[in-house]
């Protein structure tokens, strides 16, 4: 499977030069992110860049496994809906306050992310994704038939509630920079995931799987590792946006939903730190902005994804980093 | 049985469907020697490697190293006990440079890596001694280069690096001369002689002046059958050697 994705090259490291720990180009790419991030609450509105950020960690999430794991998992939405409902579930008639809630989300997604990837990863390629779907549809159908869910109504009207039971977060204004805080540091613990000892084991596996076997790695640990590290975020990101909408919906665990972050991840170029980021930004956009056009934005995202794949298949930031001679 | 075998199979057989790839081997490689796997094409000797490193699992036999029976053990665990073998064809980690590629054995050193929130600056403290290892297959002036980028010849050098890092007590090389140039035949013969002073090696291998020159012990094997085994004089003056290789009526 490894050897049928184009990844982004990775470039000599002696070329580039380091600052805390990271090439100065990526250093100044995430202070970019946090500068664009900080302001644009101020000119958009705030719920709209809180679902790109959400997605951006998603698709980052996702990214871990499939790009830099090699994997790819057609069942995300699993972990992101499955903490979503949690996550509102928590708020809403537990009571607990909102960072409780999330991390609730979160430690379910990373459980059921333990089970099904105990189960999936013994699978290779097409077989592995779609036992991964599998997992994720009896995820759906739990979520559609189980009383707590509210089936077809989804939990609506969750409260923001209050951070550590003080600080209110029912203002689109408060919540956000939690939001932010939570994204861009999830983003930045993948980073590091990525740029570890373990990372440097994992992007050895995706390369050439065999060699890494027979020097004595037990590859399916790692893999299993990567894909409990990736259900865990996208766990995180899905136990968000639950609070930021207020809302946990089927659409959260439907397959689209698993579809969608596969779609952010190619677009934006899988195996770079950035492209997760960058194709979530334009798939929300263009959701949120093309929204008048009904059911045609499916279509028009269709046609979007086909380009991309046909002009440039290693992703915006894929192809922009081939151009720079950079890894991005 | 050899008196001090490091690696032994018995009754090594591989069946496929309708097929016997590997049929009742026996295999004893002596501890500090340099044994040769050779035979036509379609014998086996692959099939062989890859069911002493269990990327395989026999049908039936029974593998001992270092006296202990790792029959059903798995690939990477063989490994970690010091058995390391290379590929036939040029196993390397294409998007790594030459460096990485050595310093992903080298890790191996540190146990498991499962250390994801660390930064992998960690792994700085393996750059010299890979960069001996480069040195040692005159890989220096690579060691920035990416492995995908490096001449054929360079990648099984490469190889021959990281599986040395491993520091391994045993290598199994399967057709280390495969598609080189002469040059490269020879600097890869002188570094095999090098690293075997201290260490028993097993290889497949095709180019017959490469085996008469490197091995002390040859296995013939034809039809998944061991053939003849012996050293070269007198495994290559043997007919049904002979004719396995040339077929009937030539030899």
């Amino acid at each position: 499977m490894a050897g049928e994705t184009r990844v982004a090259k990775a470039i000599t490291p002696k070329s580039l030069s380091y600052a805390q720990g990271m090439p100065r180009h990526h250093l100044a790419l995430f202070a970019a992110f946090l500068t664009i991030a900080v302001l644009a609450p101020f000119f958009l509105y705030p719920v709209f860049v809180m679902k790109v950020l959400c997605f951006a960690l998603f698709a980052c999430a996702f990214n871990l496994l499939l790009g830099f794991g090699g994997l790819l998992s057609f069942g995300h939405a699993a972990y992101f809906g499955s903490a979503s409902y949690i996550a509102a579930h928590s708020a809403k008639v537990w009571g607990l306050t909102p960072e409780l809630s999330i991390l609730a989300g979160t430690v379910v997604a990373a459980f059921l992310g333990l089970i099904f990837g105990y189960l999936s990863i013994r699978r290779q390629g097409i077989y592995f994704a779609m036992v991964t779907l599998a997992f994720a549809q009896m995820v759906y159908f739990f979520a559609l038939q189980a009383e707590f869910t509210g089936g077809e109504d989804g939990i609506q009207a969750v409260p923001r509630g209050e951070l550590f039971g003080f600080i209110s977060l029912e203002a689109d204004r408060a919540i956000y920079w939690l939001v932010l805080a939570i994204v861009f540091f999830g983003i930045l613990f993948l980073y590091r995931i990525v740029h570890s000892p373990f990372g440097q084991v994992l992007k050895a596996i995706r390369e050439n799987e065999p060699r890494a076997v027979s020097l004595g790695y037990q590859v399916n640990r790692y893999k299993l590792a990567t894909f409990v590290i990736s259900a865990t975020f996208a766990g995180l990101a899905g136990g968000t946006k639950a609070l930021v909408f207020q809302l946990a919906s089927l659409t959260d665990v439907h397959w689209a939903m698993s579809g969608e972050v596969v779609l952010m991840t190619l677009l934006g170029g899988m195996g770079t730190i950035f492209g997760p980021i960058v194709g979530a930004t334009v798939i929300i956009t263009m959701q949120n902005y093309l929204a008048t056009f009904g059911a045609w934005v499916t279509i028009i995202q269709g046609v979007i994804f086909v380009i991309g794949v046909l002009a440039f298949r290693e992703g915006i930031i894929g192809v922009l980093s081939r151009k720079i001679k950079k890894p991005l | 049985m050899a008196a001090d075998a490091i690696l032994t199979a018995v009754g090594l057989t591989k069946e496929f469907k309708g097929f016997v790839a590997v049929d009742d081997v026996n295999l004893s490689v002596e501890r500090g020697s340099i044994h040769a796997l050779i035979g036509p094409n379609g014998a086996g000797k692959t099939t062989c490697f890859n069911l002493l490193t269990k990327f395989l699992q026999p049908t039936r036999g029974k593998i001992t190293y270092k006296g202990d029976d790792i029959t059903s053990m798995a690939s990477a665990d063989i490994a970690r006990l010091g058995l390391v073998r290379s590929f036939q064809i040029s196993a390397v980690f294409p998007h790594f440079t030459a460096l990485e590629n050595v310093r992903i054995a080298l890790q191996r050193k540190r146990g498991d890596s499962y250390d994801f929130w660390r930064s992998q600056t960690v792994l700085n403290q393996y750059n010299d001694r890979a960069a001996e290892l480069l040195a040692d297959v005159g890989l220096t002036e690579f060691a920035e280069v990416q492995a995908a980028e490096l001449p054929y010849g360079r990648k099984r050098a490469l190889e021959i690096a990281t599986t040395l890092a491993l520091d391994p007590e045993m290598l199994l090389l399967d057709e280390p001369m495969a598609g080189m140039a002469e040059a490269d035949v020879e600097r890869i013969t002188a570094l095999i002689k090098r690293i075997a002073a201290n260490r028993t090696i097993l290889m497949v291998e095709h180019n017959l002046s490469v085996v008469a020159n490197l091995s002390n012990r040859i296995t013939v094997l034809a039809r998944g059958k061991v053939l003849a085994e012996g050293p070269y004089e007198e495994v290559s003056k043997d007919p049904r050697v002979i004719e396995a290789y040339i077929g009937a009526g030539h030899g």
